[in-house]
């Protein structure tokens, strides 16, 4: 069990050892902003990875730039600006809010907004819907009396007796 | 009324397959450089010829020329090689050649077996040039004005289509 401890201990401190084997002294309050920025910024070479994750060369010099900013003082304003002016918003995973990305901020607010309208409309006008479809107080009396009374005189005009509806029932013309 | 139910639902999918059948025919590895209309990024390289001379952009004021991203790694650049030696062979427009992340020795050798279509090649051997360009692979073209200012890039190798109908159009309005 011992023995099986310490292998994982070795194993953990060559992964640890390897984590951080980009540069010789890395600083942890430099690393950790490489971090934070780094995570926001897409990789060119391979797309849907983060210039944090990329393994390819250029995420590795890219994160090389970036460690010397944080390291000249540069603000993470100031780090996206120079990795915007070189690759373009694309860059970002966070897209700023600007007039070509409109539609892909505001779109899914749209989509949901449009949503509950329709929703809301359909649901208005079938609530409608059985209260137009029965009978007011004078039609029913109506109703109830050509029922009673004359079902042959319907049958005569060529009507058909209409149906007793339920209240709140639905049936359509 | 009734025909409204059909046609709304019908217009949004229609819109939908549009805003599809666009993306499909889009390459996401093509990113637009945001270099275009703007002017060079400046820089001062020795040469791969001969490490005592430099090179800048500045050096090329009043002349439409190419600068050419290429690496002896580089695949594709061999691809596009016999291109850039025809286009050189005819004088069509002096490239320079951005020798990125590579070796001087594995560089030279190159240009040996397959031939060197440059007016010079310079050495960016860091790489701090290609990311000021905002390079993300090899090979890549910018087409620079007389002004020093980017007007066009190629990303990828240069095809006999782009040459075609972009990159000679264009040489032929900036140098008239």
């Amino acid at each position: 069990m011992r023995r099986l401890l310490a292998l994982a201990a070795a194993i953990i401190a060559t992964w640890a050892w390897g984590q951080s084997s980009e540069i010789d002294h890395p600083d942890p309050a430099v690393e950790s902003r490489l971090k934070a920025i780094s995570e926001e910024l897409r990789c060119l070479v391979c797309q849907n990875q983060t210039i944090a994750d990329s393994h390819a060369t250029l995420a590795v010099d890219l994160r090389q730039q970036i460690r010397a900013m944080v390291g000249a003082g540069k603000t993470d304003a100031e780090i996206r600006a120079y990795m915007v002016q070189r690759y373009g918003d694309f860059v970002l995973y966070k897209p700023p809010f600007q007039r070509n990305t409109l539609l892909l901020w505001l779109g899914p607010a749209i989509l949901i907004v449009g949503g509950a309208l329709a929703l809301g409309i359909t649901i208005r006008r079938r609530g409608a819907l059985p209260v137009a479809m029965a009978p007011d107080d004078a039609r029913r009396r109506e109703l109830e009396s050509l029922l009673a009374g004359s079902e042959s005189a319907a049958v005569r005009s060529g009507e058909h007796a209409p149906a007793k509806t339920k209240k709140g029932g639905r049936s359509r013309p | 009324m009734a025909k409204l139910k059909f046609i709304v639902p019908l217009g949004l999918f229609v819109v939908l397959v549009a805003f599809l059948a666009v993306g499909l025919t889009r390459d996401p590895r093509e990113v637009p450089s945001p270099y275009i209309g703007k002017a060079a990024p400046a820089f001062r390289l020795s040469q791969l010829a001969d490490e005592k001379l430099a090179f800048s952009p500045q050096d090329m004021r009043g002349k439409v020329w190419l600068l050419n991203v290429w690496a002896s790694w580089c695949v594709s650049c061999r691809v596009e090689h016999p291109l850039l030696v025809e286009m050189a062979r005819r004088q069509v427009v002096p490239i320079v050649g951005l020798n990125y992340k590579d070796q001087r020795n594995d560089a030279s050798k190159w240009l040996a077996q397959f031939g060197n279509p440059y007016a010079l090649s310079v050495s960016d051997i860091e790489g701090n040039v290609g990311i000021d360009y905002g390079v993300y692979g090899a090979p890549e073209t910018f087409l620079i004005d007389k002004q020093g200012v980017i007007r066009y890039k190629q990303i990828g190798p240069i095809t006999p289509e782009a040459l075609d109908t972009k990159i000679l159009p264009l040489l032929k309005e900036l140098n008239s």
